[in-house]
């Protein structure tokens, strides 16, 4: 690198320096005409290692699986124009789910900027709303600071992808390197500690519930392993209840018997019925979302709610909250076990002991009961098969495609540690399961990685599986397939006479033969007899799998809580629609 | 939980941002993203050594609406500071309005004889137009151009409100 002592060099040196000074060592991108100063920067230095995917979209996918599963930064290289478009979905999914990204778009040179040049697209006006900040670098003396600063914003407060738009001539110019040192942003400096006097007014709240449960989601996992170690401590000294949203999966072990299971519109009855019917709500981390509300007018109406959250803006946003704790939820969960602690609080033992039997009445409903018999497979035994052969192994990491198979995967896989679960959770992207087990398995070589996938969300994007074939991936993908989209035609079963409109998967592939021309293994179960040999064979082979599971093609994902309904209406079965009829509210709602 | 208040009141909201490209467009595209109101902006540099812009929004939102504005606003990287000047305090508002009037005869000179009531400024005159300046709260300006609409009123610029706290604290 040509790095003299004033620290000279060129706009792409600059940029891999200050990469290595961030401790990146694997990013992910896809060359193209405007980032190739970067990329033979990139050629020429070894300690950062560039994934070649085969999309853009795969690209930010990829990092968001590595960020999610390692709690650091991912880091996306793409090339103007189409490079930065095809970006534009990965950036809106990991803005949705809060991870953290650092996503550098090549740009054509400043002076043809505004000129429709060759691959020119407005990147930052595109990105200005996906993204939780944005840059165009215009003079390479600011490069460094911008690389520095996109990393503490993407990092710190509320996670979130980063733009940085680099002119071809910026890179290509010399200026001056500066470390990252002790960066301080001007005036961007989220607030980490909560309010003392809201902790102690929560707390005493808590202390004196008599229908308690506790609400906690994805900001637990962004705020680190630490968070979900100290809500396990909180929820344990309580002896309350505690449920996961989709994104929380993870924080508290599944296995735990103070753990109600997922809620929402596919949670368990036993969580929703407890957030319905309880007296003091505790959201950790978690934004109130409508896939968890249900109908926002009927959800826990008699209930004191605190919320903590480090964003402010999530605050009242769709629910009006008692008690809000603006803070990381690390912080304000440790503040909250050392004023439980010198408050001396105890719980009422009789309203708890009432309150437990309660929520073991609705546990005894076996809400998630479906019953395998004959040779058809039925998808909720498939993925509890391949827990059941997973679950002691050191590490596993799942990911998801988006649709039932992922609604499947959260009720049936148990998560009993943050950063294994990663799935698309706000903005619902098929096509996210493989790039991101990608993304985790180059994060975690030795470790087991497993895409539960569906046929229609892993054609969306299969490009990846050369991905996986170059760097020797040994991804598995597990697809639930009932050639069907399902959840789609699940829907217009619910809602539309069940005319099933496009919903009908014609003209798959042959996964075997699929996984065969990627030099991956393919292999087939049919018969549920077959399963456990299809997982063991899955599981033994130290090459990328493709798993084709032909599971029963009409089954639906229960239980659920129908658009515009509240959380103690859930419908449990296909028995159950017709006395349960949507409302005309409901049905516009997605 | 008491059900919110659904009534919808207008603020005024003051906010310091860094003056750097794009900025402008953060926050109009948060309001027309998030499908809030704006009602007026205004944009200029104040501090132009620090590189500070002062925008001033004019909104109309439930308390709920008017609360996630400041916190989204309070959450884009260059805002320094959100403040609501309609309910942290007493302040002060003016918008300045230039009103073009064609006409000639008793209706010109009874659209001259309204602005010296409302003391306007004669910006421009020809034998049969004059441009006004006026200076004043929304209230005062659009009862202004309420007067001049039968007097042969033909064009009005509004510059949109601009904002302070009364009393010695600065934003």
């Amino acid at each position: 690198m040509a790095n003299d002592k004033n620290n000279q060099m060129t706009g792409s040196e600059i940029l891999i320096k200050a990469l290595a000074d961030q401790d990146v060592t694997r990013i992910f991108g896809y060359p193209g005409g405007a980032v190739l100063p970067v990329y033979d920067a990139l050629h020429q230095q070894n300690a950062i290692r560039h994934i070649l995917v085969r999309q853009e979209g795969g690209a930010v996918h990829a990092a968001e699986g590595y960020a999610r599963s390692t709690g650091k930064v991912g880091v996306v290289l793409v090339t103007s124009g189409p490079g930065a478009t095809n970006a534009v979905t990965g950036l809106t999914d990991a803005m949705m789910d809060s991870i953290p990204l650092v996503c550098i778009t090549g740009q054509v040179p400043t002076h043809l900027i505004g000129n429709d040049a060759f691959q020119e697209c407005d990147t930052t006006g595109i990105t200005r709303p996906c993204t939780k900040h944005n840059y165009l670098v215009k003079n390479v003396d600011d490069l460094a600071y911008v690389m520095h600063e996109a990393f503490h914003v993407a990092r710190s407060g509320r996670p979130g992808p980063v733009v940085i738009d680099l002119p071809k001539d910026v890179a290509m110019a010399v200026g001056v390197y500066t470390p990252p040192e002790k960066l301080e942003h001007k005036n961007y400096a989220p607030q980490m500690k909560g309010d003392p006097s809201a902790i102690k007014k929560a707390v005493a709240l808590l202390a004196g519930a008599k229908k308690p449960i506790f609400y906690c989601g994805g900001g637990i996992i962004n705020s680190g392993p630490k968070a979900s170690e100290l809500l396990a401590e909180l929820v344990r000294t309580s002896g309350y209840p505690c449920t996961l949203t989709l994104m929380g999966l993870g924080a508290y072990p599944a296995s735990d018997p103070q753990f109600l299971g997922m809620l929402g519109m596919h949670g368990t009855y036993e969580a929703n019925m407890a957030m319905h019917d309880c007296d003091v709500m505790v959201c950790v981390g978690a934004r109130f979302d409508d896939r968890i509300t249900g109908v926002i007018s009927e959800f826990s109406p008699n209930s004191t709610k605190i919320h903590i959250d480090i964003d402010p803006s999530s605050i009242n946003k769709n629910v009006a909250v008692d008690v809000p704790i603006i803070g990381d939820v690390a912080n304000v969960l440790q503040d909250m076990i050392a004023q439980w602690k010198s408050s001396k609080a105890k719980p009422d033992q009789k309203a708890l002991k009432a309150w437990w039997k309660q929520i073991d009445e609705w546990r005894a409903r076996d809400c998630l009961k479906y019953v395998q018999s004959g040779d058809v497979i039925k998808p909720q035994y498939a993925i509890q098969r391949l827990y059941e052969a997973t679950k002691n192994l050191p590490d596993v990491y799942i990911t998801t495609e988006v649709g039932q198979h992922q609604m499947w995967a959260a009720q049936f896989y148990g998560f009993e540690k943050p950063n294994h679960w990663m799935t698309s959770g706000g903005l619902g992207t098929m096509g996210y399961g493989l790039p991101a087990a990608v993304g985790a398995q180059v994060a975690h070589p030795d470790a087991l990685v497993v895409d539960i996938a569906g046929e229609a969300s892993i054609l969306m994007n299969i490009q990846e599986m050369s991905t996986v074939a170059q760097y020797k991936l040994p991804v598995k993908i597990f697809i639930l397939n009932n050639e069907y989209m399902g959840m789609v035609r699940q829907w217009q079963e619910l809602m539309h006479g069940g005319r099933y409109a496009e919903s009908y998967m014609e003209s798959l592939p042959d996964f075997e033969m699929l996984a065969e021309s990627f030099g991956a293994v393919g292999v087939r179960a049919d018969k549920a007899g077959d399963l456990d040999g299809l997982i063991e064979e899955m599981l033994k082979t130290d090459k990328a799998v493709i798993a084709d599971v032909r599971v029963e093609k009409l089954e639906s994902c229960y239980p659920m809580i129908p658009s515009g309904a509240a959380h103690n209406n859930m419908l449990f079965g296909p028995g159950d629609e017709a006395s349960k009829p949507i409302s005309e509210d409901g049905m516009v709602l997605v | 939980m008491t059900p919110k208040e659904d009534i919808e009141n207008t603020h005024t909201i003051a906010v310091l941002v860094d003056n750097e490209p794009g900025v402008l467009a953060r926050v109009i595209g948060l309001f027309s993203g998030r499908g809030y109101n704006i009602e007026s902006l205004t944009v200029a540099e104040v501090r132009a050594l620090r590189h500070q812009s002062r925008i001033t929004i004019v909104t109309t939102g439930t308390p709920m609406i008017i609360e996630q504005i400041k916190a989204q606003l309070g959450r884009l990287v260059p805002v320094h500071i959100v403040r609501d000047l309609t309910i942290e305090g007493p302040s002060v508002e003016r918008e300045l309005a230039l009103v073009k009037v064609t006409g000639s005869g008793e209706k010109r000179v009874e659209s001259l004889r309204i602005a010296d009531i409302f003391r306007a400024r004669v910006l421009d005159s020809t034998s049969e137009s004059f441009v006004f300046e006026i200076i004043g709260d929304t209230g005062k300006l659009n009862a202004f151009i309420d007067l001049m609409k039968p007097l042969g009123l033909v064009d009005v610029s509004r510059t949109g409100v601009v904002g302070i706290a009364r009393g010695n604290e600065a934003l």
